[in-house]
């Protein structure tokens, strides 16, 4: 029992809530910009590197880096829509969905050039994890990610809840059109959407490189999840996203829990096929996702 | 005469590599460029005919499922029923949804494709790939092997065109543009859209299994990463928008082009350059094609021979 608890649900729920915070961003550019940004893996790269410099350049805790990380990040987002994806506003989707897909490329050859390929690490050394309960093991970094993680998503729904400009970007998710005879500053929410949906991406890279490591094909492993948790939570739905993230996350870690027998369920190698399997059972059976999100 | 005879070489294997990706590129213009759909794990099409056609013509191995040393026409056909049948699979869920959602399955049906592929080893002989593959034309001797196999694909490439150039104008290619352009009227007109975008799903997924065999079948080797997924699919794009989507022979001149600058720049960079940065010009080749991608898409979106209108006026004599 004590097994399942530590080496199969608390990793999900840690790898869920990192899926979550870059399943919000997808979600929110879905909903209001109306494509699939193939290019938000590689922004939560990109937040993992800066972070990585900064925390090189500083010698601070990545923790302390992060939220500049995340500005860093939020700017490049900011300058790549303004260049690559404003263009095509009132084209086609499929249009800025093929620019997306050539971002991805070019971000992650300019992460591969100016970083090389190698492995790094953000946070040096191994953390032995503290026993509670004399059962429950939980390391340091752990019980870090897990929150921060509640605690940006704490502060994504107050934003999105009490603030004009979350409000006015709900709204526009809602219906683009009302929003704009509402007089809503169109261009406005669409910047705010990046800023948000980039800084949750760098924090996102972030905490997966804390878990992990900083490499350069990180965020495109994330990429694969992280639309199934905001297919499963429902298009243009933050809320949706958060809960897709998590079921996502513990769904991957269960999959190769010993359920029948004795060997796991499903080889570990297939881990990242749940994400998958969940995602089209979602398609077939219900497209609007768990919150009744939007269907293209 | 040496160098002459190494440039003749290197050219032939130009060709055959080049239409190689013609075919890919003829593919995905029955999918993206005839009927807009947004293949974005040609990869995983890719590796699944080449593994097909591979399994299905090697001699015995104890590494990996085999040994039935059927003709090598024959794993091709399997190659592209099976590449078909998956796209299949993937129509008929995604096909009803936006082409985002298209996009997204396929690069997931690509992902786990290839994880199939490095775990199933009993089948695949797992990261280490399947070797000896059976080549055609193999006991001629130097040259001729090379230049029959490259005939073999160029002749590949001549018909495909004629076929779809048929289709194209034929009342099937008509109906594809027309659900392209306009959904709704497609629709009112009676037109099963579903139904038409699965056949041109399938007919361009089985092209591009077609490939994959070949290309099996040319190098006589296949492995889970023979084609880097990503780097492979978004190729075949830039060859496609480049070379001008809808637009049969554009789709081809795109891949002999974007594959001679591809293959050409390789040679350079790692003849020119010190070891280091021939590695990291890697890196740059990928950003400046990601870069002409979008200066094309920004600018020139009709590629370099845009789509040729069929015109329903009185005045076309062309149109049959």
């Amino acid at each position: 029992m004590m097994d399942f608890i530590n080496f199969h649900l608390m990793p999900g729920v840690i790898l869920g809530s990192i899926y979550a915070l870059g399943a919000i961003g997808i979600s929110l550019t879905f909903g209001i910009l109306r494509f699939a940004n193939f290019a938000h893996g590689e922004t939560m790269t990109l937040g993992a590197y800066f972070a990585f410099t900064l925390v090189q350049l500083t010698g601070w805790h990545p923790l302390a880096v992060l939220p500049f990380a995340m500005i860093l990040t939020a700017a490049v987002a900011l300058g790549v829509d303004r260049v690559f994806y404003k263009p095509f506003r009132a084209a086609p989707a499929i249009m800025v969905v093929i620019a997306s897909f050539g971002m991805m490329l070019m971000i992650r050859s300019v992460i591969q050039f100016s970083w090389g390929v190698q492995l790094k690490s953000l946070v040096p050394g191994i953390q032995r994890p503290y026993i509670l309960f004399d059962a429950l093991r939980i390391s340091p970094k752990h019980m870090l990610i897990v929150g921060s993680a509640l605690g940006l998503m704490l502060a994504v729904h107050l934003l999105l809840s009490r603030t004009k400009i979350g409000k006015a970007m709900r709204a526009m998710s809602d219906s683009p059109e009302l929003a704009r005879l509402t007089g809503i500053d169109t261009e406005m929410v669409i910047r705010a959407t990046w800023v948000l949906g980039a800084g949750l991406a760098a924090a996102a890279g972030v905490f997966l490189a804390i878990d992990t490591h900083v490499e350069t094909m990180m965020g495109f492993k994330l990429l694969l999840p992280v639309f199934a948790a905001a297919i499963l939570g429902g298009i243009g739905r933050p809320y949706g996203a958060m809960a897709g993230g998590l079921i996502i996350g513990i769904a991957e870690e269960l999959s190769s829990y010993a359920w029948l027998g004795d060997g796991p369920l499903l080889a570990p190698g297939y881990k990242a096929g749940v994400a998958f399997a969940l995602m089209i059972a979602m398609l077939i059976w219900r497209p609007s996702g768990l919150f009744r999100g939007k269907v293209f | 005469m040496d160098q002459a005879y190494g440039i003749f070489l290197y050219v032939v294997s130009l060709l055959t590599m080049g239409g190689i990706y013609a075919i890919l590129a003829l593919g995905l213009n029955i999918q993206f460029g005839f009927t807009g759909l947004f293949n974005a794990g040609i990869a995983g099409f890719f590796a699944v005919g080449a593994y097909v056609s591979a399994i299905l013509t090697t001699a015995p191995s104890a590494r990996h499922l085999g040994g039935y040393e059927l003709p090598v026409v024959f794993g091709l056909v399997a190659a592209m029923v099976v590449s078909g049948a998956i796209g299949w699979l993937v129509g008929r869920i995604c096909i009803r949804l936006r082409a985002d959602y298209l996009a997204i399955a396929t690069i997931g049906i690509a992902e786990t494709l290839r994880l199939i592929l490095k775990n199933e080893t009993w089948a695949t002989n797992g990261a280490r790939g399947v070797s000896e593959v059976p080549k055609p034309f193999e006991h001629l001797p130097e040259p001729w092997n090379q230049v029959g196999l490259m005939l073999l694909v160029l002749s590949i490439v001549a018909v495909l065109y004629f076929l779809l150039e048929r289709a194209r104008t034929a009342p099937w290619g008509r109906v594809m543009s027309a659900i392209r352009e306009n959904e709704p009227a497609a629709r009112a007109a009676g037109k099963n859209v579903e139904q038409f975008r699965i056949q041109a799903f399938v007919t361009g997924c089985a092209v591009m299994g077609l490939a994959g065999g070949l290309t099996a079948h040319y190098l006589k080797f296949i492995d889970p990463n023979a084609a880097e997924p990503l780097t492979a699919t978004f190729l075949v794009f830039v060859m496609l928008i480049i070379g001008g989507s809808g637009n049969n022979k554009g789709a081809i001149l795109g891949a002999i082009l974007m594959w001679t600058v591809w293959s050409a720049t390789e040679i350079a960079t790692s003849r020119l350059l010190p070891d280091e940065w021939a590695i990291r010009s890697a890196y740059v080749r990928v950003f400046l094609i990601g870069l002409v991608l979008q200066i094309v898409l920004q600018r020139f979106p009709g590629g370099i021979l845009p789509e040729r209108r069929l015109s329903a006026a009185k005045g076309d004599k062309s149109s049959p």
